[in-house]
């Protein structure tokens, strides 16, 4: 007697079926951020965006970028600009209703303007192959040693960059702390 | 297309990082406040960098290269973010508002 599905015959669609899940969470995360007046909601729709983006890195074979992605941007850049959101005012004030539509239709029709053109381009190109690197490639060694040796350049520009930020918004934020009115 | 293989496609996640780009767009354009548009812009860098990855992944002879940009641009945003937030608080404290529209002083 034969078992007609095997438990490894559901694989590829349940791998699928996570993989729509993934995007879908992005998207509307994404839209989630743009759209809503209150500012609080923005934030959770960035985090929820970067979750699933995070997911997808995880379909392209990275799993230590998907858990940088977490770690840092839903970790620290949420939790940073939520903490900003508590020292000013929450919402946005909404527009009169006229001027509102006006903004949406201008919006929609500029983000239209960028997506239409890209999302043909990908269609007409001839890009469906498998991926063209070995199972194994890319793995988080390779990372490591490109880059100390060919990436060391940049890498230690963006350590000179992050340090330059920390110090230039320690002084921003600070000039002025003494001459608040009440 | 293979529906059942739809994830290992380029394209899939062309059109994702288009829709996210174009999205940061749109938030960009809408947002009143400062912090509406650093959050656009956090989604227009996110969808750039998962074009990185998909083309590294796909397309590049060494894979590492898309990894590192996606490293690289994450960086940039968290300095990125440090310097918005700081700036903000600045023009908060001044103005008691971070909505573009109060911030008119230099208008001509």
């Amino acid at each position: 007697m034969t078992i007609p599905f095997t438990p490894e015959s559901f694989y590829g669609v349940v791998s699928a079926l996570i993989f729509a899940a993934f995007i879908v969470v992005t998207l509307v995360g994404a839209l989630m951020a743009a759209t809503s007046v209150r500012l609080i909601r923005s934030v959770c729709g960035l985090a929820l965006s970067f979750t699933g983006l995070a997911g997808l890195y995880y379909y392209l074979n990275n799993p230590f970028l998907a858990l940088m992605q977490i770690l840092i941007y839903v970790g620290a850049v949420c939790v940073a600009i939520m903490f900003a959101m508590m020292l000013a005012e929450l919402n946005e004030t909404p527009r009169p209703l006229a001027r509102s539509i006006l903004v949406g239709l201008v919006s929609l029709l500029a983000a239209a303007l960028f997506a239409v053109p890209l999302i043909r381009l990908a269609g007409r190109s001839n890009w469906m192959s498998a991926p063209a690197v070995k199972a194994n490639a890319g793995q988080i060694q390779d990372l490591g040693r490109a880059l100390l040796t060919q990436y060391g350049f940049a890498f230690e520009l963006i350590s000179v960059v992050l340090l330059l930020a920390i110090l230039g918004a320690l002084v921003v934020a600070r000039s002025g702390r003494g001459r608040i009115q009440p | 297309m293979n529906l059942m293989n739809w994830s290992q496609t380029l394209d899939v996640y062309l059109i994702v990082g288009a829709l996210l780009f174009a999205i940061g767009i749109l938030g960009f354009l809408k947002h009143k406040t400062l912090i509406g548009m650093l959050i656009s812009g956090e989604l227009i860098l996110a969808g750039a960098s998962l074009n990185f990855m998909a083309f590294g992944y796909f397309r590049a002879p060494n894979p590492v290269t898309g990894q590192a940009f996606t490293l690289f641009i994450i960086g940039i945003a968290a300095a990125e973010t440090a310097i918005v937030l700081s700036i903000m608080i600045a023009v908060y404290r001044n103005y008691r508002s971070i909505e573009t529209r109060d911030l008119k002083e230099m208008e001509g």
